[in-house]
């Protein structure tokens, strides 16, 4: 991200307490009969990176979607500082979907239409706009209509959106999982940065080097049940659980 | 063959040469075929986007009424309105049967539909993919809709063109409830029917020949639009 934008300091909402941190209780997801996430216990911080890794359906994105509020839960509850997630701590968070959803209108229309749902006047938000998509490395392309743009243009665009918000806490599914190497490094790029203004973010990843660039701690989910959590260095290094000792040498033999 | 011939060439000069019979005919087809398809607008594509977006019980049934509403038959659709609003039936009072507006009222019945099933179809498809991101950013049902109905501006342009495609072809409501009356009620669907059996070809061929026109134009809009909305924003 460029500089002018940097230095400038993240506005809160001034009304309602923070969101964070988060506690997650007995967490339990059913749907078509089948237990997808099993009584998760997890406490999240308030600046800390957190990697949710594991194999594919072990209830990563599930995860995600249960923090943010996007589903309910069967049983157990997540908690906001002690508020579930309603539409107004959604307001608060962000996500970025692995494929990214992006709206049938110009790259800067999809930030400002962001920025007119969360109520921000409409002079503050062409301006506050640009700053992000000039962050995104997009400012050329802003007149452009956004599907249009390569994969990983979109998903600069998404994260660009998300971030105008201003969000306490952002959500990242898999947000390189389609892009080059290039592509992926820029997005890791904006994601530290975000990170670096005070956004608690929450990411997954199968990517084992972004899980070690970018978080803080790893949480690492099997058949829907944690499995183990620690903080990254010592996960890569050593794996408490078997599960996460098999997915580790696994993915690093592929 | 030689007649055939001939009737050609004087519908030819009836168009180039602006006929202000002719003129006054077009003027009144496109004049009551326009307002009735911004009528449809104005009432099917909010219930189009309710239905595409909205989740209760009979909705399927709903929607499977509407999909067959698009093939009522325009006689049908005209004797309907023609029992509303002759002298005995209840909005006789107003006085409409046989004027222009009675005609708008039939096609209007007839193109609403039509809008109606096709906006349902789009905003339903863009609301499956839009659906978890609208949740995320917390945006409320009223501007959902409105944004899906923006979103899929061109499709449901194309389904407006499908309107006027119907209304301004069809012949079997508004002879009911116009009543073909010269210089009153008379479009160029009715006129093409009277003057075909008075032996007059020359009208009915110029008015024939426009409305093949108009269909081409029409079509040559949707594929341009479709064009469009495929390179900029699909």
């Amino acid at each position: 991200m460029r500089h002018a934008t940097a230095q400038q300091p993240i506005r809160r909402p001034q009304e309602a307490a923070s969101i964070r941190p988060a506690t997650v209780q007995a967490l339990t997801f059913q749907a078509g009969g089948q237990t997808l996430l099993d009584g998760l216990d997890l406490a999240l911080d308030r600046t800390s990176t957190t990697v949710i890794m594991g194999p594919n359906g072990a209830g990563k994105s599930l995860l995600l979607r249960l923090l943010h509020g996007l589903l309910t839960p069967s049983s157990g509850a997540v908690r906001w500082n002690g508020r579930a997630p309603d539409r107004a701590v959604r307001r608060r968070q962000a996500m970025v979907f692995q494929k990214p959803v992006l709206l049938r209108r110009s790259v800067l229309g999809n930030v400002t239409y962001a920025l007119k749902v969360q109520g921000v006047a409409r002079g503050a938000r062409r301006t506050r706009a640009q700053a992000a998509l000039a962050d995104a490395g997009l400012a050329a392309l802003a007149r452009r209509p956004a599907r249009v743009l390569s994969g990983g243009e979109q998903q600069r665009l998404a994260l660009a959106r998300a971030w105008a918000t201003r969000p306490e806490v952002l959500f990242l599914d898999e947000p390189t999982a389609n892009l080059d190497p290039a592509g992926a490094h820029v997005v890791e790029r904006m994601v530290a940065e975000i990170k670096d203004r005070g956004t608690k973010i929450v990411l997954t990843t199968h990517d084992l080097g972004q899980a070690r660039r970018l978080g803080d701690e790893v949480v690492f989910l099997h058949r829907g049940r944690l499995v183990e959590r620690s903080p990254a260095q010592s996960f890569f290094d050593q794996p408490q659980s078997e599960q996460a000792r098999a997915f580790l040498s696994g993915d690093l033999v592929l | 063959m030689e007649n055939f011939a001939s009737a050609f060439l004087a519908a030819f000069e009836l168009i180039v040469g602006f006929d202000p019979e002719l003129v006054e005919i077009v003027g009144l087809s496109l004049q009551v075929s326009l307002t009735a398809v911004l009528c449809a607008g104005v009432i099917g594509l909010p219930i189009g986007a309710a239905l595409g977006v909205a989740r209760f019980p009979g909705r399927q049934a709903v929607i499977v009424v509407l999909n067959a509403l698009m093939g009522l038959p325009p006689v049908v659709a005209g004797l309907m309105i023609y029992l509303l609003l002759s002298r005995a039936g209840p909005l006789g009072e107003l006085g409409l049967l046989f004027t222009p507006t009675a005609m708008v009222i039939a096609q209007t019945v007839l193109v609403t539909p039509i809008v109606a099933a096709l906006t349902r179809q789009t905003v339903e498809d863009l609301h499956a993919e839009y659906a978890e991101q609208f949740r995320s950013l917390s945006v409320g049902p009223v501007r959902a809709t409105a944004t899906l109905l923006w979103d899929g501006r061109y499709s449901l342009f194309t389904g407006l063109l499908a309107g006027f495609g119907r209304a301004i072809a069809e012949v079997g409501a508004v002879i009911i409830v116009g009543g073909n009356i010269n210089h009153v009620t008379r479009v160029m669907t009715t006129t093409i029917a009277l003057e075909t059996s008075k032996g007059n070809l020359e009208l009915a061929l110029g008015l024939g020949i426009i409305l093949i026109a108009l269909a081409v134009l029409v079509n040559a809009a949707v594929m341009s639009l479709r064009g469009l909305s495929a390179q900029a924003t699909v």
